[in-house]
Order: C-alpha cells, then sequence, then structure tokens
C-alpha cells in the first residue's frame, strides 16, 4: 500500500527546515534556536534605527490570496527591518484575478527570482504544493485555511516564554505547563499550529471546545485532555489562549447562536477571576470583544495580546535569519555603516541603544 | 432496438488469428489452450492448434487468455472535456489495459440524458478502440429533479443508468426510478452520497483531514444511501449496482442485503484498494477522488468484498483531468484519477487473489451486470468457445512494468501512480478478432 507516513508528526528535523509550512516542521531545538535569535532581534527592534543588513540583497515576496492586515504588515515590516527588497503580491490586484492558475503564478515569482516566499491562502496545503514547486526558494506558510500558521504560534510562545522570565529559563518552564485553548479548534489554523507547538515544549495542552467545534479525529494529536466545561478547567489554566468564533459558525449550523457561545465559552471577567494569578490571556486576533473575550478582560495586565503583536515582528525576523540568513551567526546584524551608530550585535550582551 | 453489445467484425481484423500459448481462463475453469480466431470469432480453443498460411500469431505464452475486460465505469469525457479526453483516447487507454468494452458514464457536457445525446456517443464510438456501452442519466441534467427519458434511452440499448459524481439525492425520487426501470428491464448505478453530510468535503473525514485542515467526507455519507437503496431495491424488486464502494461500513451492509437476495451488485475501483487518505498529507490533489481515499481498515474492507464475492466487479472509475486543473488547491481541484491502464496491475499487485478470480472481477462478472454478456446477447464476458465473438485479453501475470505518465494513452496525467513497479501486464487485447493492442503496444 502506498503510503507517506513521513509526514506525520514525528519525524522531527535536526537543522532548521528548509522551508516553514507547519510546526511540526520545527523539533524543540529548532524551537528553541528561533526564540533566542527573536531575542536578538527583539533588541533590533528597540533600537533608533531598527534596521539591519542582514537580509541586503535578498528578495521577499509576500503573496496573500486571502485578505490580512496584520499579519502581512508583520512580515513585511521584518522583511524591511532586514533590509531585504519586499514585493507584495495581492490576489487582487494581480493576475490571479485574471484567471492565472496558482502555479503560473509562482513559476512567474520564481522567474524573477525571489528568496523567499511569504503565502497566506484560503485553501489548506497552498505552501505546501508551493514548496514542492519552487527551488532554491523558502516558503514560509501565513496561514493557510484551517491547516497552519506556524509564525503565530511562534509568537505565542515567545510570549509565554518572555512572562514565564524569558531566555533558556523561560523556556525551561514550558515543561508541564498547563495551556488551554478554547473555541473554534476544528477550523482554526492558529490551534493546529499552537498545539504542536506547545506540546513539542513539553506543556500540557487541554482543548475546550462544543463538540462541534472540535476536529472530527483528535487521534494522533498531542493533547492531554478535551473539555466542554470551560469553568472546570480555569483553576489549571497557566495560559489561557482564545480563538475567534467566525460570526456564521454561530449561527446555528455549528453553534445555535452567538449568545449561547458567548455563555459557555467566552472568557468573561467572571472567568477571569477564577485563572491562577499568574495566567497569561492570548489571543491571535481579530478578536471579537464580548463574543470570545470581554473587553475589560481583553485590558488586564495579564491579557498579553498586544505584545503578541509586537513580538511577531521579531518572531518573523528571525524565521527569514533562519532560512535565509545563510552566514550561521548574528554577524550581519550590525548596523549599515551609513545609519547612526548606535550598537553593535548583541547574541548574547544584554539590550542596548 | 439497437444492442450495444452486439458488434461486427472489425473491418480491419485479419481473418484469422492464433493465440497460442497460454492459459484459457474464463466462467467454465482454466486449461492450456491455443484460441483459434476466424473473420471475427473464436472457431477453436484446444492445445497445439497450427497456424494457418498467413494467418496472425500472438505469443500467449506463461500468459492468461481471458475474455476481454468490461469497465463498468469510464469517464471518457466527449463531448463537452476534449482537453481531458475524447472517445478516441479514452478507448485506447481501455485497449492498452486489457477493457474490451467501457460503460461511458453520462456526466458529459451534455448529460447523456436524452436520446440524441446517445446516439451522438454511439456515432462518436464508432471505430473505437473499445466498445462503448452508454449509462444514461436517471434525472434530467443529472439534477436530481425529474427522471430523465428512460425508456427512449433503454429503446436505443442503453442498460444502466446513473448520475454518476451525484447521488440521487432524493429518496422518493429514487423509488420512483427503480419502479420505472423495472419496467424496462434496466439498473440503477448509484454513487452513494448523502450531500447533507458530505456537503463541502473533499477528503475521507477522519484523522488525516483533522490533521490537514481540509473538510472531510464522513463514512456515514457514503453508508446512508447504501443502505437507504437497499432498502428501496428490497421494497421495490427493482435493482441497483453500487458504484465504487469505499467504506468498510457500505461493505457490510451489502454483504447482509445480498445474503438476504435484494437484487444489488457492487464495484470497487482500484485505489480504494491501494491507496489511503494518509496519501493527502502533501495536499497533492492526484490523490483527491470521491468517494475519496478512506483508512487502511476500509481498504481490508474492501479487499475481504472483492475476495468473498460481496463485490462483483473491479470498476475502474477512469476520471481524467487537465493538468491546469489539478494544479489547483486540493478543495477546489475536481476529484479523480487514471485508472484504465493500471487497473488489471493494481489488482495483481494489491490484491491477494489468484488471477483466475481477478479476471472474474475484471471480465465476465461485470458483463453480466453491464448486460453486455452472451445470456444479454451481447458480445463481451462470457465463455472462451467456439462461435464466441473473440473478445479477448492476453495476461502476463508476473511480468512487471513502471508506471510512466507520459507513455499513458489518455489526455491526461493525472495518475498517482506515476514511477511506481506494478506487477501483471496486459500483453495483447483482441477486440471483434481485431487485434488492437499487441506485445503492450496499440495497434491504432
Amino acid at each position: 500500500m502506498l503510503s507517506s507516513a513521513k509526514c506525520w508528526a514525528g519525524d522531527l528535523v535536526s537543522a532548521f527546515p528548509k522551508h516553514l509550512l507547519a510546526m511540526d516542521d520545527l523539533d524543540a531545538g529548532a524551537i528553541g534556536e528561533v526564540l533566542r535569535v527573536t531575542d536578538s532581534f527583539a533588541e533590533v527592534g528597540r533600537r533608533a534605527n531598527p534596521k539591519v543588513p542582514t537580509l541586503r540583497g535578498r528578495t521577499v515576496a509576500t503573496l496573500f490570496f486571502e485578505d490580512s492586515t496584520r499579519t502581512r504588515m508583520s512580515f513585511e515590516t521584518a522583511a524591511k527591518r532586514m533590509s531585504a527588497d519586499v514585493l507584495s503580491f495581492a490576489a487582487g490586484s494581480s493576475a490571479v484575478k485574471k484567471g492565472e492558475s496558482l502555479r503560473d503564478t509562482i513559476e512567474t515569482i520564481q522567474a524573477i527570482g525571489m528568496d523567499a516566499v511569504i503565502i497566506r491562502h484560503r485553501s489548506s496545503g497552498v505552501p505546501a504544493r508551493v514548496a514542492s514547486w519552487v527551488e532554491g526558494c523558502a516558503v514560509i506558510n501565513a496561514g493557510d485555511g484551517w491547516h497552519q500558521h506556524p509564525t503565530q504560534a511562534l509568537l505565542d510562545l515567545y510570549t509565554v516564554r518572555q512572562s514565564l522570565g524569558g531566555g533558556d529559563e523561560g523556556l525551561a518552564r514550558f515543561a508541564g505547563l498547563r495551556v488551554t485553548i478554547v473555541g473554534d479548534i476544528r477550523h482554526s489554523r492558529v490551534a493546529r499550529s499552537q498545539i504542536t507547538a506547545y506540546a513539542a515544549l513539553g506543556a500540557d495542552v487541554t482543548l475546550v471546545a462544543p463538540s462541534t467545534l472540535l476536529p472530527p479525529s483528535l487521534e494522533g494529536w498531542p493533547v492531554a485532555s478535551v473539555s466542554h466545561d470551560l469553568d472546570k478547567v480555569l483553576a489549571t489554566s497557566d495560559v489561557v489562549s482564545l480563538l475567534r468564533l467566525q460570526a456564521e459558525r454561530g449561527s446555528g449550523e455549528y453553534v445555535p447562536t452567538m449568545r449561547e457561545y458567548t455563555a459557555g465559552y467566552a472568557l468573561t471577567a467572571r472567568r477571569a477571576l477564577e485563572l491562577p494569578p499568574e495566567a497569561v490571556i492570548l489571543h491571535p486576533g481579530p478578536m471579537i470583544r464580548g463574543v470570545e473575550i470581554a473587553s475589560e478582560v481583553a485590558e488586564l495586565p495579564s491579557a498579553r495580546i498586544t505584545d503578541q503583536v509586537g513580538n511577531g515582528v521579531a518572531v518573523r525576523m528571525a524565521v527569514l535569519f533562519l532560512l535565509l540568513g545563510q552566514p550561521a551567526s548574528l554577524e550581519h546584524m550590525s548596523e549599515p555603516p551609513d545609519s547612526e551608530p548606535i550598537g553593535g550585535p548583541a547574541p548574547e550582551g544584554g539590550p542596548r541603544g | 432496438m439497437a444492442d450495444p453489445g452486439t458488434g461486427r467484425m472489425s473491418p480491419t481484423a485479419p481473418m484469422e488469428l492464433l493465440v497460442r500459448g497460454g492459459t484459457v481462463v474464463d466462467r467454465t475453469g482454466s486449461r492450456r489452450s491455443d484460441v483459434r480466431v476466424v473473420e471475427g470469432t473464436v472457431v477453436e480453443v484446444a492445445e497445439g492448434l497450427e497456424a494457418a498460411p498467413g494467418a496472425t500469431v500472438l505469443d500467449a505464452g506463461g500468459c492468461v487468455v481471458s475474455p476481454g475486460f468490461v469497465d463498468l465505469h469510464t469517464h471518457l469525457r466527449e463531448p463537452g472535456r476534449e482537453e481531458a479526453e475524447t472517445i478516441d483516447s479514452g478507448t485506447r487507454a481501455a485497449a492498452l489495459g486489457g477493457f474490451t468494452a467501457v460503460v461511458a458514464m453520462p456526466n458529459t457536457e451534455p448529460a447523456l440524458d436524452s436520446a440524441e445525446s446517445v446516439r451522438n456517443v454511439h456515432a462518436l464510438a464508432q471505430g473505437a478502440m473499445a466498445h462503448v456501452a452508454v449509462a444514461g442519466a436517471i434525472t434530467v441534467g443529472r439534477a436530481g429533479e425529474r427522471l430523465a427519458p428512460m425508456a427512449e434511452l433503454a429503446a436505443l440499448g442503453v442498460r444502466i443508468f446513473t448520475d454518476d459524481g451525484d447521488g440521487v439525492q432524493s429518496a422518493g425520487l429514487m423509488r420512483r426510478a427503480l419502479q420505472y426501470a423495472m419496467d424496462l428491464d434496466v439498473t440503477l448505478a448509484q454513487h452513494c452520497e448523502d450531500k447533507s453530510l458530505s456537503g463541502g468535503g473533499v477528503m475521507h473525514e477522519g484523522a488525516w483531514s483533522s490533521r490537514l485542515g481540509l473538510p472531510g467526507q464522513p463514512s456515514e455519507a457514503e453508508e446512508v444511501m447504501v443502505a437507504r437503496d437497499i432498502a428501496l431495491a428490497r421494497a421495490t424488486g427493482g435493482r441497483v449496482h453500487f458504484l465504487h464502494l469505499s467504506t468498510a461500513g457500505s461493505v457490510e451492509l451489502v454483504r447482509r442485503a445480498r445474503a438476504e437476495g435484494v437484487p444489488v451488485t457492487a464495484e470497487v475501483a482500484p485505489h480504494h484498494f491501494t491507496l489511503t487518505d494518509a496519501c493527502a498529507c502533501g495536499f497533492d490533489p492526484v490523490f483527491k477522488v470521491n468517494p475519496p481515499l478512506r483508512t487502511d481498515a476500509d481498504v481490508a474492507a474492501v479487499k475481504a468484498a472483492l475476495a468473498d464475492g460481496t463485490a462483483d466487479a473491479i470498476a475502474t472509475d477512469h476520471a481524467p483531468h487537465a493538468p491546469e486543473l489539478k494544479d489547483l488547491p486540493f478543495d477546489e481541484a475536481p476529484p479523480g484519477m487514471l485508472g484504465l491502464q493500471t487497473a488489471l496491475a493494481l489488482a495483481v499487485t494489491e490484491l491477494a487473489l489468484p488471477i483466475e478470480h481477478i479476471v472474474a472481477l475484471l471480465s465476465w462478472q461485470p458483463a453480466a451486470i453491464a448486460r453486455l454478456d452472451g445470456a444479454s446477447g451481447g458480445t463481451q464476458g462470457g465463455d472462451v468457445a467456439p462461435g464466441r465473438p473473440a473478445n479477448l485479453a492476453v495476461v502476463d501475470p508476473v511480468a512487471t512494468w513502471v508506471v510512466d505518465p507520459a507513455a499513458l494513452a489518455s489526455r491526461s496525467r493525472n495518475t498517482p501512480y506515476g514511477g511506481r513497479t506494478l506487477t501483471g501486464q496486459v500483453r495483447h487485447t483482441v477486440l471483434m478478432g481485431e487485434p488492437v493492442v499487441i506485445d503492450a503496444e496499440a495497434q491504432r
């Protein structure tokens, strides 16, 4: 029988992969590497001139077939801060709209010459297909269908690691960390990436959702438990990660009404009080206040939603660096000669600037 | 009434053909025999036949000589999708796969739901490299709303009706179609898929679809319609043929219905006993079919169905698609894969069945379902015996070959087996006395 077992998780990579298509591409060592490199780029981001020549002469394309504001801006900012040339293909304005096939679009882009393409598509698997078509070009999945959104999971990990004290010590504290993911897991690429990511670092993941919003099968998922009662798991949640509920899911097909969903699964102010004092609240955005998260909960100090967005740029710089920055060191992070000299590279050093 | 199974000797057939050195396998058993064919008809089946001067001799040493294969499930795409396949290219692929007859599915553009459209295909199929038996649509435009003029089509020789690509969603309409079909002595072939369960699903719903974030079709989407149609066949006495059974649950339903004597038959497609839903892991739409590739347990169940007689036939569901359509994202690409040229080899490679059983599943059993066999007045299936039309497949059951998508006769290239080494090769195919394939090469 033909089967393609190598796609299953557990076939872990030793070196950093050629593409970032799914969290399964990264083992715990590679995740740690991303987070450590992110520290360095976060430091760059705090400089008066947050730009380094690391990717000078390299060309990065963003190819967004599905609307996105924050992810696209985050990736483009990351690439520009590394001095890459950034080309931006929006499906709405390109030949795609005229009926050009995906493959032709990719071949055109490859003919122009790209070092990396960052793809978002409404269909699961498009980045993987593109990766099978291109040569000498890294493919980064910026969200595909219900499948994966690996950089979102990485920035969640980075944000949680900060709240755990940062550095390798913070990383070590993921072991046994109780992570609760709440909401529409069935249709969520963020959840699929998060679950793999947290589990890779040794966290215990609990899923909370009505059965209609869980995947049809959790066979093989690295999940410690599943609950349909949010109130029962709050007291034992070190991290609560909320997922967006799209309005059409709450119109009677998956859950009867949005109101009923909110009553059972929203993180309300009352529920937030049940969390342990050090608990972290995350939301990948865009959040619908009043549906999955109460407005006042989103404003709590324990809610790190704005940090998530801020960390996104540094995490994506780290991913671009690890995929493209061939010299396997951070030497290229020095200031461009023509820029204001503020500080040098500081992979191990403290904050500068 | 025109009978689609009654053909004439091919005008290009040699006066005399001798198939020498093989083992003849048919319903009556197997025996070492040569087969002499004169003017398209088998005249002698015996050992040690001498070739007459000028006769064409086909070497069948080490081979099985079977009645020609009959595919119950071929999408020839003409009219409407000639860029994907034509009757000419599709029947060439059929001949290379050992098929001397194919049942052409009616989901062409336009659908084969009228006498005119059926006559058109009959005309286009004149001189094709395999006999083309048309399946008519059950409902007008395959829309599932009102019955197609089945009597008019039956008068043109149509013996099977199906809305394949879709199942008839309305139980009430299916019941009426079965009652009407009984009057005409025709069979309804069902693509079992309850759309309220499968809607939007692009692969099997299970561990892999959950992991890959692709919407799935649960097994129940197939099984509820199998169960429904068994109930309707039992109630009406009308014959239902189940197309491409793919789940363990469907197999069990059919097994019990047959034990009970309900008039149902079933086919299994080669990909459903060869591939699983794990193949979707790279998101390559070449692995997208409908019904979808299922699990290991389902593969085991359909193999058991073929072994124990629950399933009567291996049918290809040969479904060509132009390359640009298979370069679409997985959820947008059309379902279907090529099947005609790999069916025999996949059966030999994947099924632990004797070759006699495999040729039964490919030849006289499907011929009987399609009413193309001798008992129905047709030219297909049946025995390799004096007086029968010479439709033969000569198969080397131990030869190995590597699937080269570019070398296939189809206009399309959507085979998932490229590069795979298979055991079992169709060596020669004889259509109404004409050797249309010799040594695995098409002769026209």
